[in-house]
């Protein structure tokens, strides 16, 4: 009993650091963004603490549904084309990497070395009338007037690829690095093609790092408010984009907050959703 | 409303702010520009070092003193000043109201005067020790949002309008060139509301103050229709570089970006378009919780002299209210009319005012734009 007791001081001990990190720096904020929203904005950015969920039904405007809805499918596209170029890179690096593995790693994540913002930028004067890339394509007789390459959605969506691509990777190779190699010997032993073995078995077992993954690209993705700014010359407006705003520039944070809340919980409810149709029943059949 | 900002420095900034895409990053970058301190790395959520007579917080627009006007103010007092920088006055405001405090002087432009004076954020001045007041000009005294100088005196001041490529599309005179679909892609707009909207109402022929449902209606029309000729929303110091080389013809920008690059490229002109335009006063206020509120009086003296009055505008391109530093103004610029424009164009220019209630609306209706 007593040495159970030491066992769970010893525990909360090692436990509290954390605790209190995200009880200060994540559950508090949380709690006062959840106040706030059912609060009141005045004019001049006062807010008034009452309980009134009109700010909710504000959400319901045909116009910020459409955002939010855009911002989604944005980050499921996102999350999508993360997957199509990870999972093969991950692939590669895991069985065909061999002594190159931790070089290859290592560049898949060096761009994090620098902040997202730098990135960004960097894409815009790569991207621009001037840039590199227009250079490119006209020395090389491709063009011969530079092409709108920058400020477009294509522009958001590879940068936003771009960003979150190491995202998708690393859950993707942890999870495939576990895998037996001779699980995939016995199924070709046993005559499946190599196909067949890799849906059969490399990628079920590879599962937790897909959901993993997705869950880590569509995340951020869907808040994101930077690049469709700096890459999109701000005419696609994202969720992320709309939240600021209430903040910043409309003074109405209590507006802003309820739009926030809404946004955890649809991501929130989508992940679940997502977790259950492809995560856990999949597991099961493995 | 000055937001210039070189690249070089851009890049600076958000190096030292950013730490990777979180959330307040972009809004708090920290550089320190007097030679001696150290940078601090931005995101600490209020000026530095708290009191100390030998030292002061100034929050300002990116690149909006001289070179000269920071190391000059501590040679000639002793007080080194740490500078940080936001890039609208709404962010300002919230910075504010979040309870960010330390901050000694701030620069907020005309309408944020009287909206953060109506919130209670600012602190009376005490012109005992501003001495230099009497070098404003009388068109720059008691204006609008702040009638008695309660609670702030005049930095700097310019117009908002339209950088263009004349060579390649000839001389233009209106706003109607950024709806002309001839332009289609080639065009840029400021990404701020009241700007942006407040120069569709003006084409219009309506005040840039207007909280007629109709008439927001009738400008809300004109820019989305205006938006698939637009290249896209940017701040004023990124339009400037979009002209100069040539991505885009026609940009709506603040007048000291506007009229910088057309000093060694003829091609490019600045204009003030008609029949109207917006012009802005910037000033320097006050907050409460200023932790150095006699240095705060000290640097606002020191800008209203002579030579740092003049020194600020020759390196930014805007306006001074400071008489006595007319005299030491560059020639170069004094030379452009729309510089100092004339009485006629003067009085078309239109001041931007808190619209209370209907800030909301304005909001609203510019995200619709910018999402349709």
């Amino acid at each position: 009993m007593d040495e159970r007791k030491g066992w769970s001081w010893r525990l909360a001990g090692l436990l509290s650091p954390a605790a209190f990190w995200l009880g200060i720096f994540f559950m508090l904020p949380l709690m006062l963004i959840l106040v706030y929203s059912f609060g009141r904005s005045g004019v001049y950015g006062d807010i008034t603490i009452t309980f009134d969920p009109s700010n909710y039904l504000r959400v319901f405007d045909p116009l910020y549904l459409e955002i939010i809805g855009r911002s989604l499918a944005i980050a499921g596209l996102t999350t999508l084309f993360c997957f199509a170029l990870g999972y093969p890179l991950a692939y590669f690096i895991t069985f065909k990497g061999g002594r190159w593995k931790l070089a290859l790693l290592l560049m898949v994540m060096i761009p994090f070395w620098t902040s997202l913002l730098v990135r960004a930028y960097a894409w815009v004067v790569i991207l621009g009338g001037n840039g590199i890339a227009n250079r490119s394509l006209q020395f090389l007789g491709i063009t011969s007037e530079p092409l709108n390459l920058i400020f477009t959605p294509q522009a958001v969506m590879m940068g936003m690829v771009y960003s979150y691509l190491p995202f998708m990777i690393l859950p993707l190779y942890a999870s495939l690095e576990k895998f037996d190699s001779r699980l995939k010997e016995a199924a070709q032993d046993l005559g499946a093609s190599r196909w067949h073995t890799f849906w059969k078995v490399t990628f079920p077992l590879s599962l937790p790092g897909v959901i993993a993954g997705s869950i880590l690209v569509f995340i951020p993705s869907a808040g994101e408010f930077v690049i469709p700014d700096l890459l999109g010359g701000s005419r696609t407006v994202m969720t992320g984009n709309l939240i600021q705003q209430q903040f910043l520039n409309a003074r109405d944070w209590a507006f802003g907050s309820a739009l926030a809340v809404m946004l955890g919980v649809l991501m929130l409810g989508a992940i679940l959703l997502y977790i259950r149709k492809v995560g856990t029943d999949k597991l099961e059949g493995v | 409303m000055a937001k210039r900002i070189s690249r070089g420095r851009f890049l600076k900034t958000m190096g030292a702010g950013a730490v990777a895409g979180s959330t307040f990053s972009i809004l708090s970058c920290s550089v320190s520009t007097s030679p001696q301190s150290s940078g601090d790395g931005g995101g600490n959520g209020g000026g530095g070092n708290g009191g100390g007579g030998n030292s002061l917080n100034l929050y300002n627009w990116s690149d909006y003193v001289a070179e000269e006007t920071l190391p000059g103010f501590e040679e000639e007092t002793g007080i080194r000043v740490t500078q940080d920088f936001y890039a609208s006055n709404e962010e300002l405001l919230a910075r504010l109201q979040s309870g960010a405090a330390g901050y000694d002087v701030i620069v907020p432009s005309d309408y944020m005067v009287a909206i953060m004076q109506k919130s209670g954020v600012l602190q009376e001045l005490d012109f005992e020790q501003i001495p230099n007041f009497e070098n404003v000009g009388e068109e720059f005294r008691g204006l609008s949002y702040d009638p008695e100088n309660n609670f702030s005196v005049p930095y700097q001041w310019g117009t908002t309008g339209l950088l263009y490529n004349r060579a390649e599309i000839g001389e233009i005179t209106s706003w109607d060139a950024i709806f002309d679909p001839e332009f289609e892609g080639r065009i840029a707009m400021i990404d701020d509301v009241r700007e942006t909207l407040g120069a569709a109402l003006m084409s219009l022929g309506y005040s840039i103050n207007s909280t007629d449902e109709a008439e927001l209606e009738e400008a809300q029309s004109l820019l989305v229709e205006q938006k698939p000729l637009l290249r896209g929303y940017f701040d004023s110091t990124e339009i400037t570089p979009l002209v100069e080389n040539g991505d885009i013809l026609i940009g709506h920008v603040f007048s000291g970006d506007g009229m910088t690059p057309t000093m060694d490229n003829e091609d490019l002109a600045y204009i003030i378009p008609e029949p109207g335009a917006t012009r802005w006063t910037d000033n320097m206020c006050i907050p409460n919780g200023a932790a150095n509120v006699e240095g705060a009086h000290q640097f606002i003296n020191y800008i209203l002299a002579a030579g740092p009055g003049a020194a600020l505008t020759n390196y930014t391109y805007y306006g001074t209210p400071n008489e006595a530093a007319l005299p030491d103004i560059d020639e170069e610029l004094t030379d452009i009319p729309e510089y100092d424009p004339p009485d006629e164009v003067f009085d078309r220019l239109q001041v931007i005012e808190d619209v209370g209630e209907a800030t909301r609306m304005y909001e609203r209706i510019f995200t619709e734009v910018k999402s349709s």
